[in-house]
Order: C-alpha cells, then structure tokens, then sequence
C-alpha cells in the first residue's frame, strides 16, 4: 500500500439525512479526512448508478452513498429503491474492473454525526488498501504484455 | 451525461467566497479559492468578502449583477439549509432568476471538520469547481404556490400545546387539540407546586385548561390520538383516532353521580393518574378539575363488559341525560389543517432500571413524581405526606440525576431535577419538620429566581450532600439504624463514605423522550436527535422548526425543560403556525419531476416506483404522465428512467453529472 495515496471519495448525500449528518459533524467540529467530496440530492432513491459510474469514470476511487434508515425515509420508501439498485449495481461493478468494496451504501440519520465520522474515516481506509482505482487495472495489463 | 448543445449561450457567473470571520478563513486559504475560481470556464467575477451573508456583502452581489451583466451566482459559506434561501432572494434583487444560484458548503463541510489548512484549501476548490461546472446548467424556475388551509393542529395537551392553542385561538385561527389521555393538562397537571415561586400549579393551569374547554376557535378531541398525517405543508390531512368512552361527550354535564352510582362502592383499582398511589373505580375521572369534565368507563374492569352482568348503576344516575352509552364505538375523523405544532412531552425516566436504589423493593422508596402527587392537596392522602404504613417520616433523602447525567442511562442533564428537589425538599421540611438530605453531583440553578431559592433551601437548614449515591438498602448497622433506609455514598466534600439513615426515599428522576416517540416522530417524518427528541431545524435560528415544513415543536418533546420556557416555546411555536397561515399560500421548492413524452418509452417503470402516484400510465399515448401538483420531489422515477425522460428540476442529470465531473477535475 502507497502510504501517500490519499483517495477521492465522492459522497451522495440525502438532504434530509446524511447531508445533515454532515452538517452537525461540522457544527460539532468533530474532525474528519477531507477526502470525502459531498453531492446532494433530495433523496437517496435520485441516485442514478449511471452517476456512481460516472463518477468512477471521473477518476473516484470511491463513492458513499447515505441515505436515511428504513423507515425514515423523507419520501416514505426512497431508500429501499436505493438499496435495491445499490446490491445490483455492486454485481455490475466486477464486471467493469471495479471492486464491489468502492461501493458504499450507508443509513445515516441526521443525528448521527458521530457514526458518519466513523464511516468516513473507515471507508477512506479501505479504499487506501485497495489502492487507486485504476492501478490495478494497469498492472493487470502489464502482466500480459508480451515481453 | 453533460451535453455541451444543452449550455445556455454564454454563462456569466459570478463566484463569492466568504471568510465566515475565521470560520472559514483560519482554515482555507480563501484567497487562493477565489484566485482559482476565477480562472474556471464562464466565471466573470470572483470575490472574497468578510461575511457575503450580511448587508454589504449582499449589496456586493447585486451591484455585480447589475454591472457585469452576471446570470449565475455562486456563494461558497455555509450550508444551503443555513442560507441558500438568503441568497437566493439576493440573486432575485439583483435581477435575475433565484434558481441561477448555488451554494457551496465550504463551512461545515470543509473548514469545520479538518485541521489541514492545505487538504481543506484543495477540497473547497474542488467543490467550488463543481458547482461552477453545475450553475451552467440551471433554469429559471418559479415556485409552487398553493393555498394554505387556515386550521391548525396542536398534538398533545399539556402545559405546552394547551398554550399554543390558546395562542392560536385567541388569533381567530380554528385549532384542534387532540390529547390522548381523557383530560388534558399533562404532568403539570399532576404538580402541586412549582419552582421557584412556589405557585400552586392548579391555580395557573386549570384556567387554562378552562379556557380551552370554553372557546369558540379550539375543538378539544381528548382520549384521542392522530394515526396518519399525509399531504405537505399548509395542506396537511390528518386521521384522529377517537377511543370510546362509553359517555358521550356533548350529553355529559359533568355532574359525576354515574360515579357514585357504579356498583362498586369503593374505588379499587389503581388510578394511572395518581401513578397507583391512589384508587379508581372502573367508571373515572382523572382528576377532579378534569377538562372536559366527562368520565371514561374503562372496559377492562368495568363489569358490564366482563361479564355482561351489572345493574348499571352509573346508567341510573345519569337518568334521563342518556349520556352513558355502552354501544359507542371507536371513531375515525379527518382533518385538514395548515400547520401542526407537536407538544407530545416527555416521560419520567423508569427508577427500577436502577436496582440499587431499590424502588420497587423497599415500599418507602419514591419517584419524585409519586412525591408530586402525595403533597398535593387534591392527592392521594390529601396532601399529608406520609409513608406507606401512614407514619410521618422523620428523616428523607432526596438522590439527584437519577436517569440524568449517567453513562449508563441518560447522559443528558434533565434541567428540571435540581429545581424540583429542592421545591419537594422545602415542602417537606415546611409540612413535617422532617430532617431533608439532597444528594447531589452539582446543583444546577440557572434560570430567574432559580439560585436565590436554592440558597433559601440552605438557610433553611436542608442538608445538601455531594456525591453519586452508592446504593440504598435496609440492613443496619448500628441500631440506631434498624427500620430505616441506609443511603450509602461519598461525600465528595469531605472525602469520606457515609451511611445516612432515613425514613423516605425520593428519586429525582429524569426527563426522557417518550416510550413512543420514534413512532410518533415517524408519522410526522421529522427526525429526533439520537436520545430521541425531536430535531430543531436550528438551534439558534429555527429552535421550534422541523425539517418537515409546516410542523413545529414546543415544550419538552424537543428535550427537556421547565414550564416557563414550555410555555415560551409554545408561544413561539404558535406564532410560526400563525406567520404560515395568516399569508394564505405557500411557496414550494421547484424541485418537481417531468417526463418528456418525446423520449418515454412507456416502459412503466417510474408509474410503479413513485410512493405518491403522481405518475400515471396514457394507454393512448403510450406514454407515462406526471402529475405535478402529487410530486413531492424526490426524483426516485428520475434515477430509474432507462431512457432519461424522468427528469427533475433543480437535480437535473446535466446538474448532477457537471459537479460530480466537477468534484473530481
């Protein structure tokens, strides 16, 4: 492991949840990497998995989606359709050279500043032992090349 | 994916960091923000300034879009929920569309939450980036407006919502109250005296709860509670669920000779009111000062409905008012209100979660609030503060922070235990004579009046101890110490452990959120802090507000706190309702769905996905339609749209994809 690799994350945030999570962890001041970047959308159910690839194809070595806990959701069942699209998506991913584990879905309340803190400061770790998302795939293709 | 032929010809945008003071710019270099942005693509100004949010900074804003002809803005401060909508209507001063702005969260989200000047500078850069890339794409949008239905809600009946109610009331606005208990009045009801001033609780609230019963504006629905809340802001629709009482309400005149008439002669089984300290027949009333002053047939011990066989006494008694009737069925209203003020309460923390205290064991162990009721005049034994057995005691020890303050329970402080220990302890002293020993950790006394009545307490010789009590058993020592109750603690002033012999035992119990709160919090969808009360939108700035607009917070299902600042809150709570209503109409974020029916596929999907039907499927067209007035703006058929027709405002995919792009140049 590079120990200088410092990932990009891209955070998609529920507005009405995690975004606010976000919010309280800065009010708070409680202390976290920045390598979390943070786009928000009204619900997590707007969370198109052709924008988590799109935001793999821009160069993210992970993405964190946050959504509200079953039964909380703002828009009543927003969540689950993110659920359901997330577990089919992460099936997809291998396929594309991508490992499942850049993929995160989180619930994430808005009270929970802390368990977001945590969350970030774990998933940044991982993606740290993964390493950037392209380096595998070139070392992958330096193998094969005929010497 | 971003599509240059979508770009509106020749973006001017302006970009404004702010410093927040230090905020932001003791973290983040904002000079170097700005520098940066002003080399992005489209940007004709970038500014930084002290604090973009206040006057002069506003003015800012607006002379450059008069001067350089700007048609986006961009703030990068603190969060939108913060101020978006602030800049938004400087972006509409100044001449252009509010929804050609957007906000960067480089507060919160950047310098608020890392010690790396170098790592924040690049971060906020980077969103600063993205939200360039994405104000390209936005629209000129205009707000729903709808109209807004003038009645309001208020959920719970105690000192709380009876205020708020009131408030409202006395402004012309119809108010429903709905309190399922069969009388309002709440816990404040249950109180004898309150703190500092040591007014009699009945003489300054049954007035109210009179006025309540009494006015035109306020339909009073009691032994009621609210099952489904649906709609949004200034329209919700709400479902009350009314629980028989077997008398009916309009025929009652409160003369409660059905009570006298019941076939139980004595009272005997345990009143919820008076906590089991005292006696109910199955045929009640709470309280005598009861609003409405209607009595509640409980099914479960009355013997009509366990055995079918009963003279019907209370039927007798009430003659020919007929108002007892035993057919009465559970009824289902539907109201539409405006605006709907939570004052749900609290509960008192559950003693027996603490054995070592022995509540529950030794029958001479009390909750503060059993106490309430025992010194109150209209109370189980009439006021005479006496034990289980009758005697008087002689000694009594009062433990603070029990439920409050403890990593093992409640680690909040529940405000009101400290004030209300030393009010149990002046009346004990002053009606029995009785030694009083307080157990503290720290005495708590911030509010008016608050610290003069505490050094009162000391001249009156009550014995303040300080320390955590260990433990409260019966096994003596010394026998001076047989028969009584052993508190065991340290006294932390002195250094030593101490065994204090008493007769009576009060636990200063906490406030806690109430057993079904996380219930309650879901049928209005707002959200509760992790104890489980219910979440400000603001803490300083919106202190009644929820996330969900249009509903409001008082007293303390928002955290704990005393009747002065309930009845505060309350008021505030009414006049946000009011401010709401009394316009008439309701804007709404323009950030609804469409489906464009050149791209539908009349697949379907979306038809099935929307949680509001607001899409329906055109056999004839064959394509799927959105009704816009149903959208509540989720965008859950947008992310599932094969073919991209789904789209929604303010979330556009162009919007989304330019700053996901944006976050990662």
């Amino acid at each position: 492991m590079n120990e200088d690799f410092e990932p990009r994350i891209v955070g998609m945030f529920c507005n009405w949840c995690t975004y606010l999570a976000a919010d309280l962890a800065g009010t708070s001041r409680m202390k976290y990497p920045p390598n979390v970047h943070v786009v928000r959308t009204m619900c997590s159910g707007r969370v198109d998995p052709q924008l988590i690839l799109w935001a793999f194809r821009c160069g993210a070595d992970g993405v964190l989606v946050g959504g509200c806990h079953f039964g909380d959701c703002h828009y009543q069942e927003g969540n689950h359709k993110a659920f359901r699209r997330i577990l089919l998506l992460k099936q997809l991913l291998p396929q594309l050279g991508i490992e499942p584990e850049r993929l995160r879905l989180e619930w994430i309340s808005a009270a929970e500043a802390d368990r977001l803190c945590a969350v970030i400061a774990d998933f940044r770790e991982q993606i740290r032992q993964l390493g950037p998302l392209r380096a595998p795939l070139e070392e992958e293709k330096m193998e094969h090349v005929p010497a | 994916m971003p599509n240059e032929h979508n770009v509106p010809a020749l973006p001017r945008i302006g970009v404004y960091v702010c410093h927040c003071g230090t905020n932001i710019a003791a973290r983040v270099d904002v000079a170097a923000v700005t520098e940066y942005a002003s080399h992005l693509p489209y940007v004709s100004v970038a500014r930084e300034y002290k604090y973009v949010c206040s006057d002069p900074g506003q003015e800012l804003i607006k002379k450059d879009i008069e001067e350089l002809k700007l048609n986006r803005v961009i703030v990068a401060s603190c969060s939108p929920h913060l101020h978006e909508h602030t800049f938004r209507l400087t972006t509409q001063a100044g001449g252009i569309n509010p929804y050609l702005f957007q906000m960067v969260n480089i507060r919160e989200h950047v310098s608020w939450v890392t010690e790396d000047s170098a790592a924040a500078t690049a971060k906020a850069k980077a969103l600063v980036r993205a939200a360039v890339q994405r104000v390209v794409f936005h629209e000129e949008l205009a707000p729903k407006s709808y109209p807004v239905h003038p009645q309001v809600l208020v959920v719970g009946g105690g000192i709380a919502g009876i205020h708020a109610a009131l408030t409202l009331a006395n402004a012309a606005k119809h108010v429903y109250l709905v309190e399922r208990e069969p009388s309002i009045g709440g816990h404040m009801a249950k109180f004898d005296k309150t703190f500092p001033t040591l007014d009699c609780a009945a003489c300054i609230l049954t007035p109210k709860m009179t006025a309540v019963k009494a006015h035109p504006n306020i339909t009073l629905l009691t032994y009621s509670e609210v099952t489904r809340v649906d709609g949004f802001v200034g329209n919700y629709r709400v479902q009350v669920k009314r629980k028989p009482r077997y008398v009916e309400e309009n025929k009652c005149l409160g003369c409660l000779e059905c009570i006298t008439g019941c076939v139980y002669k004595d009272a005997r089984y345990p009143s919820e009111f008076e906590l089991g300290l005292g006696k109910r027949k199955p045929i009640y009333v709470p309280f005598p000062q009861a609003v409405p002053l209607v009595p509640v047939i409980d099914a479960e011990t009355c013997i009509l409905f366990k055995s079918g066989k009963c003279p019907k006494g209370c039927v007798k008694a009430c003659g020919d008012r007929a108002a007892i009737n035993f057919d009465q069925k559970e009824e289902v209203l539907e109201l539409e209100v405006g605006a709907i003020i939570l004052a749900t309460g609290f509960q008192t923390f559950d003693a027996g979660r603490l054995p070592f205290y022995g509540y529950g064991l030794y029958p001479n162990v009390y909750t503060s609030l059993e106490v309430e009721r025992l010194v109150n005049a209209s109370g189980p034994t009439g006021g005479e503060i006496v034990l289980r057995d009758g005697r008087r005691p002689k000694r009594v020890g009062i433990i603070h922070c029990v439920g409050s303050r403890d990593d093992q329970t409640n680690r909040w402080c529940s405000r009101v235990c400290c004030m209300y220990s030393l009010k149990l302890a002046h009346l004990i002293k002053e009606r029995t004579g009785a030694e009083v020993y307080n157990f503290y950790i720290d005495m708590r006394t911030p509010g008016k009046g608050f610290e003069e009545f505490y050094q009162r307490l000391l001249d009156e010789q009550v014995h303040f101890i300080r320390g955590r009590v260990g433990e409260v058993n019966d096994w003596a020592a010394i026998p001076e110490e047989e028969g009584k109750l052993i508190i065991r603690v340290e006294d932390t002033l002195i250094g030593i452990a101490r065994r204090i012999p008493v007769d009576m035992v009060i636990l200063s119990v906490g406030l806690e959120p109430q057993a079904d709160a996380a219930e309650v919090r879901k049928l209005f969808n707002i959200t509760s802090s992790a104890e489980g009360w219910f979440l400000e939108r603001h803490p300083k700035l919106a202190p009644v507000n929820t996330f969900s607009d249009g509903i409001f917070l008082a007293g303390c299902c928002q955290g704990p706190k005393d009747i002065p600042d309930s009845v505060a809150q309350a008021g505030a709570a009414a006049a946000e309702a009011l401010a709401l209503i009394d316009k008439g109409c309701v804007e709404l974020e323009p950030n609804t769905a469409w489906i464009d029916a050149e791209h539908c596929s009349g697949c379907q999907a979306c038809v099935a996905l929307c949680p509001f039907t607001a899409i329906r499927f055109d056999a004839e067209r064959r394509v799927s339609v959105l009704n816009e007035a149903l959208c509540k703006g989720c965008g859950t058929c947008v992310a599932a749209c094969p073919s991209g027709a789904a789209q929604q405002h303010l979330f556009l995919d162009e919007e989304l994809f330019a700053e996901v792009e944006g976050v990662l140049a």
